[in-house]
Protein backbone atom coordinates (compact mmCIF):
# COMPACT_ATOMS: atom_id res chain seq x y z
CA UNK A 1 0.00 0.00 0.00
CA UNK A 2 1.54 3.55 -0.62
CA UNK A 3 0.20 6.22 1.33
CA UNK A 4 0.35 9.89 1.29
CA UNK A 5 -0.84 10.72 4.13
CA UNK A 6 1.07 12.72 6.26
CA UNK A 7 1.97 12.38 10.42
CA UNK A 8 1.15 14.80 13.17
CA UNK A 9 3.60 12.51 14.89
CA UNK A 10 7.52 10.74 13.82
CA UNK A 11 6.86 7.47 13.61
CA UNK A 12 8.41 5.39 16.79
CA UNK A 13 11.21 3.16 16.27
CA UNK A 14 14.42 2.85 14.92
CA UNK A 15 14.31 3.31 10.93
CA UNK A 16 16.94 2.75 8.50
CA UNK A 17 17.86 4.08 5.27
CA UNK A 18 17.12 1.87 2.04
CA UNK A 19 19.61 3.69 0.23
CA UNK A 20 18.40 2.44 -3.09
CA UNK A 21 15.24 3.73 -3.35
CA UNK A 22 16.25 7.19 -1.59
CA UNK A 23 17.42 10.47 -3.50
CA UNK A 24 19.70 12.61 -2.02
CA UNK A 25 20.08 15.38 -4.55
CA UNK A 26 20.68 18.78 -5.43
CA UNK A 27 19.19 21.89 -7.23
CA UNK A 28 20.74 25.06 -8.38
CA UNK A 29 19.72 27.81 -10.89
CA UNK A 30 22.26 27.47 -13.89
CA UNK A 31 22.15 29.59 -16.61
CA UNK A 32 18.89 29.34 -18.06
CA UNK A 33 17.54 26.53 -15.65
CA UNK A 34 17.53 24.40 -12.80
CA UNK A 35 20.51 21.95 -12.62
CA UNK A 36 19.91 18.84 -10.43
CA UNK A 37 22.44 15.96 -9.29
CA UNK A 38 22.59 13.66 -6.74
CA UNK A 39 24.66 11.71 -4.41
CA UNK A 40 24.14 7.55 -5.11
CA UNK A 41 25.99 6.29 -2.25
CA UNK A 42 24.02 7.61 1.14
CA UNK A 43 23.13 5.78 4.23
CA UNK A 44 21.00 6.99 7.20
CA UNK A 45 18.97 6.41 10.64
CA UNK A 46 15.76 8.14 12.19
CA UNK A 47 15.26 7.11 15.82
CA UNK A 48 12.29 7.83 17.28
CA UNK A 49 11.57 7.23 21.26
CA UNK A 50 8.33 6.93 22.89
CA UNK A 51 8.77 10.43 24.66
CA UNK A 52 8.90 12.09 21.07
CA UNK A 53 12.15 12.42 20.94
CA UNK A 54 14.11 11.99 18.08
CA UNK A 55 17.45 11.93 16.09
CA UNK A 56 17.79 11.75 11.81
CA UNK A 57 21.27 11.28 10.51
CA UNK A 58 22.19 10.72 7.20
CA UNK A 59 25.27 10.89 5.30
CA UNK A 60 26.41 11.32 1.37
CA UNK A 61 29.67 10.10 0.06
CA UNK A 62 30.86 12.71 -2.11
CA UNK A 63 32.63 10.68 -4.27
CA UNK A 64 29.56 9.12 -5.53
CA UNK A 65 28.03 12.49 -6.91
CA UNK A 66 25.84 11.57 -9.80
CA UNK A 67 25.15 13.64 -12.49
CA UNK A 68 24.80 13.39 -16.65
CA UNK A 69 28.52 14.12 -17.81
CA UNK A 70 31.60 12.61 -16.05
CA UNK A 71 33.49 15.60 -16.52
CA UNK A 72 31.38 17.60 -14.48
CA UNK A 73 31.35 14.85 -11.95
CA UNK A 74 34.85 14.59 -11.84
CA UNK A 75 35.22 18.62 -11.42
CA UNK A 76 32.66 18.61 -8.51
CA UNK A 77 34.46 16.37 -6.53
CA UNK A 78 37.42 18.94 -7.05
CA UNK A 79 38.42 21.78 -4.47
CA UNK A 80 36.42 24.12 -6.85
CA UNK A 81 33.33 22.31 -5.50
CA UNK A 82 33.05 19.86 -2.90
CA UNK A 83 36.78 18.59 -2.67
CA UNK A 84 36.08 15.05 -1.71
CA UNK A 85 39.84 14.51 -1.48
CA UNK A 86 40.08 16.30 1.97
CA UNK A 87 35.84 16.13 2.66
CA UNK A 88 34.69 12.50 1.36
CA UNK A 89 31.37 13.44 3.04
CA UNK A 90 28.15 15.16 3.63
CA UNK A 91 26.50 15.23 6.99
CA UNK A 92 23.71 15.97 8.65
CA UNK A 93 22.16 15.28 12.30
CA UNK A 94 18.98 16.74 13.77
CA UNK A 95 17.64 16.37 16.87
CA UNK A 96 15.33 19.08 17.09
CA UNK A 97 11.97 18.08 15.56
CA UNK A 98 8.56 20.22 15.02
CA UNK A 99 5.56 18.19 13.39
CA UNK A 100 2.13 20.67 12.74
CA UNK A 101 -0.17 20.94 10.26
CA UNK A 102 1.54 17.91 8.39
CA UNK A 103 4.63 19.72 8.00
CA UNK A 104 7.80 18.61 9.76
CA UNK A 105 10.78 20.76 10.34
CA UNK A 106 13.86 18.96 11.27
CA UNK A 107 16.41 21.34 12.58
CA UNK A 108 20.06 20.05 12.98
CA UNK A 109 23.74 20.40 11.51
CA UNK A 110 24.81 20.22 8.14
CA UNK A 111 28.25 19.64 7.10
CA UNK A 112 29.57 20.08 3.51
CA UNK A 113 33.75 20.68 2.79
CA UNK A 114 34.45 20.43 6.48
CA UNK A 115 31.91 23.59 7.31
CA UNK A 116 29.05 22.45 9.94
CA UNK A 117 26.13 25.15 10.04
CA UNK A 118 22.54 25.10 11.49
CA UNK A 119 19.54 24.30 8.79
CA UNK A 120 16.69 23.25 8.70
CA UNK A 121 15.10 20.75 6.53
CA UNK A 122 11.24 21.06 6.06
CA UNK A 123 9.17 18.81 4.23
CA UNK A 124 6.67 15.88 5.23
CA UNK A 125 6.82 12.22 6.60
CA UNK A 126 4.11 9.53 5.51
CA UNK A 127 3.05 6.85 8.21
CA UNK A 128 4.54 3.71 8.66
CA UNK A 129 3.11 0.66 6.31
CA UNK A 130 3.85 -2.96 5.75
CA UNK A 131 5.96 -3.61 2.18
CA UNK A 132 4.95 -7.39 0.36
CA UNK A 133 8.13 -8.62 1.98
CA UNK A 134 6.76 -8.15 5.52
CA UNK A 135 9.03 -5.06 6.11
CA UNK A 136 7.53 -2.24 7.60
CA UNK A 137 8.60 1.40 6.18
CA UNK A 138 8.19 4.99 6.67
CA UNK A 139 9.26 7.61 4.27
CA UNK A 140 10.35 11.33 4.37
CA UNK A 141 10.34 14.22 1.36
CA UNK A 142 12.64 16.74 2.92
CA UNK A 143 14.14 20.07 1.54
CA UNK A 144 16.49 22.75 2.86
CA UNK A 145 17.84 26.07 0.89
CA UNK A 146 21.38 26.52 1.61
CA UNK A 147 23.69 29.35 0.48
CA UNK A 148 26.96 27.53 -0.75
CA UNK A 149 29.25 30.20 0.02
CA UNK A 150 28.52 29.67 3.63
CA UNK A 151 29.71 26.20 3.49
CA UNK A 152 32.87 27.42 1.08
CA UNK A 153 31.98 26.11 -2.43
CA UNK A 154 32.18 29.17 -4.44
CA UNK A 155 32.71 28.49 -7.78
CA UNK A 156 31.52 30.60 -10.27
CA UNK A 157 32.12 32.44 -13.94
CA UNK A 158 30.66 35.06 -15.18
CA UNK A 159 28.16 36.03 -17.78
CA UNK A 160 28.81 38.29 -20.89
CA UNK A 161 26.51 40.82 -19.68
CA UNK A 162 27.62 40.51 -16.16
CA UNK A 163 25.85 38.18 -13.97
CA UNK A 164 27.25 34.80 -12.63
CA UNK A 165 26.11 31.40 -14.27
CA UNK A 166 25.70 30.12 -10.95
CA UNK A 167 23.31 30.78 -8.31
CA UNK A 168 24.16 31.26 -4.84
CA UNK A 169 21.24 29.34 -3.08
CA UNK A 170 21.24 25.87 -3.62
CA UNK A 171 17.92 23.53 -2.83
CA UNK A 172 18.49 19.81 -1.22
CA UNK A 173 16.02 17.39 -1.54
CA UNK A 174 16.19 14.41 0.81
CA UNK A 175 13.44 11.72 -0.39
CA UNK A 176 13.84 9.23 2.48
CA UNK A 177 12.46 5.40 1.92
CA UNK A 178 13.16 4.00 5.91
CA UNK A 179 12.77 0.49 6.89
CA UNK A 180 12.07 -0.70 10.31
CA UNK A 181 14.97 -1.99 11.85
CA UNK A 182 14.68 -5.30 13.31
CA UNK B 1 59.12 17.56 -0.12
CA UNK B 2 59.28 18.08 -4.27
CA UNK B 3 58.03 21.46 -5.75
CA UNK B 4 58.33 21.42 -9.50
CA UNK B 5 58.62 24.88 -10.62
CA UNK B 6 56.88 25.32 -14.08
CA UNK B 7 57.47 28.96 -16.57
CA UNK B 8 55.18 29.82 -18.96
CA UNK B 9 58.10 31.07 -20.52
CA UNK B 10 60.48 29.63 -22.65
CA UNK B 11 63.02 32.84 -23.21
CA UNK B 12 66.59 32.20 -21.87
CA UNK B 13 66.68 35.74 -19.43
CA UNK B 14 62.71 35.16 -19.09
CA UNK B 15 61.58 37.15 -15.79
CA UNK B 16 59.21 34.10 -14.48
CA UNK B 17 62.32 31.33 -14.52
CA UNK B 18 63.84 34.06 -12.55
CA UNK B 19 60.63 34.37 -10.69
CA UNK B 20 60.93 30.34 -9.82
CA UNK B 21 64.66 30.62 -9.15
CA UNK B 22 63.79 33.42 -6.58
CA UNK B 23 61.18 30.83 -4.88
CA UNK B 24 63.89 27.98 -4.79
CA UNK B 25 66.03 30.24 -2.72
CA UNK B 26 63.15 30.73 -0.11
CA UNK B 27 61.59 27.55 0.18
CA UNK B 28 61.30 26.04 4.35
CA UNK B 29 64.15 23.13 5.28
CA UNK B 30 63.29 19.79 3.49
CA UNK B 31 61.24 21.88 0.57
CA UNK B 32 63.14 20.97 -2.71
CA UNK B 33 62.32 23.05 -5.79
CA UNK B 34 63.17 21.60 -9.69
CA UNK B 35 62.77 23.06 -12.30
CA UNK B 36 60.37 21.38 -15.20
CA UNK B 37 62.61 21.35 -18.99
CA UNK B 38 61.35 20.77 -22.03
CA UNK B 39 57.96 22.54 -22.24
CA UNK B 40 59.45 23.39 -25.90
CA UNK B 41 59.12 19.83 -27.22
CA UNK B 42 55.41 19.36 -26.39
CA UNK B 43 53.69 18.61 -29.67
CA UNK B 44 50.40 20.13 -30.11
CA UNK B 45 47.54 18.96 -28.28
CA UNK B 46 45.31 16.37 -30.43
CA UNK B 47 42.64 13.44 -29.41
CA UNK B 48 44.54 11.58 -32.01
CA UNK B 49 47.75 11.43 -30.65
CA UNK B 50 46.62 11.35 -26.83
CA UNK B 51 47.03 7.91 -27.05
CA UNK B 52 49.38 5.66 -25.42
CA UNK B 53 52.13 5.18 -25.32
CA UNK B 54 51.99 9.53 -24.68
CA UNK B 55 54.68 11.38 -27.01
CA UNK B 56 58.06 11.11 -25.30
CA UNK B 57 57.74 14.89 -24.45
CA UNK B 58 54.40 14.42 -22.93
CA UNK B 59 55.21 11.31 -20.86
CA UNK B 60 58.15 13.10 -18.90
CA UNK B 61 55.28 15.98 -18.46
CA UNK B 62 52.93 13.43 -17.00
CA UNK B 63 55.96 11.99 -14.97
CA UNK B 64 56.84 15.15 -13.49
CA UNK B 65 54.09 16.69 -12.56
CA UNK B 66 52.81 13.15 -11.05
CA UNK B 67 56.30 12.93 -9.11
CA UNK B 68 55.85 16.57 -7.36
CA UNK B 69 53.69 16.98 -3.83
CA UNK B 70 53.31 20.70 -5.55
CA UNK B 71 53.43 22.39 -8.62
CA UNK B 72 54.82 26.52 -8.84
CA UNK B 73 53.54 28.18 -11.79
CA UNK B 74 54.98 31.49 -12.61
CA UNK B 75 53.03 32.77 -15.97
CA UNK B 76 53.94 35.69 -17.81
CA UNK B 77 51.11 37.39 -19.46
CA UNK B 78 50.24 37.55 -23.84
CA UNK B 79 47.12 39.24 -24.71
CA UNK B 80 45.45 39.29 -21.31
CA UNK B 81 46.12 35.34 -20.64
CA UNK B 82 48.19 32.59 -20.70
CA UNK B 83 51.23 31.65 -23.27
CA UNK B 84 49.64 29.25 -25.14
CA UNK B 85 52.76 26.56 -24.72
CA UNK B 86 51.62 26.48 -21.05
CA UNK B 87 48.15 25.64 -21.34
CA UNK B 88 49.48 23.28 -24.34
CA UNK B 89 50.76 21.34 -21.69
CA UNK B 90 48.04 21.80 -19.45
CA UNK B 91 45.94 20.48 -21.73
CA UNK B 92 47.86 17.56 -21.89
CA UNK B 93 48.36 16.91 -18.59
CA UNK B 94 44.50 17.14 -17.33
CA UNK B 95 43.77 14.00 -19.68
CA UNK B 96 42.28 11.69 -18.70
CA UNK B 97 40.44 14.13 -16.39
CA UNK B 98 39.81 12.01 -13.49
CA UNK B 99 43.29 10.55 -13.33
CA UNK B 100 45.25 12.98 -14.54
CA UNK B 101 48.61 14.16 -11.95
CA UNK B 102 47.52 17.56 -11.02
CA UNK B 103 44.35 16.57 -9.60
CA UNK B 104 43.90 17.90 -5.93
CA UNK B 105 47.29 18.51 -5.68
CA UNK B 106 48.59 21.51 -4.62
CA UNK B 107 49.46 24.37 -6.82
CA UNK B 108 50.34 28.19 -6.64
CA UNK B 109 50.59 30.60 -9.38
CA UNK B 110 52.85 33.46 -9.69
CA UNK B 111 53.80 35.75 -12.65
CA UNK B 112 55.66 38.72 -13.97
CA UNK B 113 55.20 41.26 -16.29
CA UNK B 114 57.36 44.24 -17.73
CA UNK B 115 53.89 46.25 -17.67
CA UNK B 116 52.74 47.35 -14.18
CA UNK B 117 50.36 44.44 -13.36
CA UNK B 118 52.81 41.75 -12.86
CA UNK B 119 50.79 38.98 -15.37
CA UNK B 120 47.72 39.53 -12.65
CA UNK B 121 45.30 38.39 -15.65
CA UNK B 122 47.23 35.58 -16.91
CA UNK B 123 47.37 34.65 -13.49
CA UNK B 124 43.81 34.53 -13.00
CA UNK B 125 43.35 32.45 -15.85
CA UNK B 126 45.61 29.90 -15.07
CA UNK B 127 44.35 29.80 -11.71
CA UNK B 128 40.76 29.28 -13.28
CA UNK B 129 42.14 25.99 -15.78
CA UNK B 130 43.95 24.70 -13.07
CA UNK B 131 40.90 25.00 -10.77
CA UNK B 132 39.00 23.17 -13.72
CA UNK B 133 41.05 20.33 -13.98
CA UNK B 134 41.13 19.45 -10.23
CA UNK B 135 44.29 21.35 -8.77
CA UNK B 136 44.34 22.52 -5.30
CA UNK B 137 45.03 25.87 -5.90
CA UNK B 138 46.33 28.22 -3.00
CA UNK B 139 44.67 31.42 -2.64
CA UNK B 140 47.42 34.04 -2.49
CA UNK B 141 49.07 35.25 -5.28
CA UNK B 142 52.33 37.16 -6.34
CA UNK B 143 52.27 39.61 -9.21
CA UNK B 144 55.74 41.29 -10.27
CA UNK B 145 55.40 44.16 -12.20
CA UNK B 146 58.10 46.44 -13.56
CA UNK B 147 60.19 42.90 -13.28
CA UNK B 148 63.06 44.66 -15.12
CA UNK B 149 63.55 46.56 -11.90
CA UNK B 150 63.31 43.83 -9.91
CA UNK B 151 65.93 41.64 -10.00
CA UNK B 152 69.66 42.64 -10.38
CA UNK B 153 72.12 41.99 -13.27
CA UNK B 154 72.56 38.50 -12.59
CA UNK B 155 68.64 37.75 -12.59
CA UNK B 156 68.53 37.46 -8.81
CA UNK B 157 65.37 39.20 -6.41
CA UNK B 158 66.59 42.21 -4.94
CA UNK B 159 62.51 43.24 -4.03
CA UNK B 160 62.15 42.67 -0.39
CA UNK B 161 58.52 43.08 -0.37
CA UNK B 162 58.23 40.69 -3.10
CA UNK B 163 60.70 38.67 -1.81
CA UNK B 164 58.24 38.10 1.17
CA UNK B 165 55.58 37.73 -0.90
CA UNK B 166 57.07 34.98 -2.20
CA UNK B 167 58.05 33.18 0.66
CA UNK B 168 54.72 33.34 1.94
CA UNK B 169 52.97 32.40 -0.96
CA UNK B 170 55.61 29.15 -1.29
CA UNK B 171 54.41 28.80 2.80
CA UNK B 172 50.79 28.31 1.82
CA UNK B 173 51.89 25.76 -1.11
CA UNK B 174 53.67 23.82 1.48
CA UNK B 175 51.25 24.09 4.00
CA UNK B 176 48.39 22.81 1.62
CA UNK B 177 50.73 19.44 0.99
CA UNK B 178 50.91 19.37 4.60
CA UNK B 179 47.01 19.49 5.08
CA UNK B 180 46.77 16.90 2.36
CA UNK B 181 49.24 14.31 3.93
CA UNK B 182 47.35 14.62 6.64
CA UNK B 183 44.06 13.51 5.04
CA UNK B 184 45.29 11.14 3.71
CA UNK B 185 46.56 9.94 6.89
CA UNK B 186 44.83 6.74 8.65
CA UNK B 187 42.56 8.41 11.33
Amino acid sequence: MTSTDTMTRLPVGTWTLDPVHSTIGFEVEYLVGTFRGQFRDVDGRLAVGDDGSATLEGSARVASVDVKDEQLAAHLQTPDFFDAERFPELRFLAEGFDVSGGEVRAEGELTIKGVTKPVAFVGTVTPPSEDPFGRTRTGAVLTAKVDRHDFGVSWNTPLPGGDKALADEVAINAELFFTAQD
Amino acid sequence: MKVLGVSGSLRRDSYNTRLLEAAAELLPEGVELAMLEGLKEIPPYDQDDDVEPAPEAVARLRERLAGADAVLFATPEYNSSIPGVLKNAIDWASRPLMTNPLRFKPVAVTGASTGAFGAVWAQGELRKVLGALGARVVEAAVAVGHAPTRFDDAGRLVDEELQGELRELVADLVAAVEDRREAAAPA
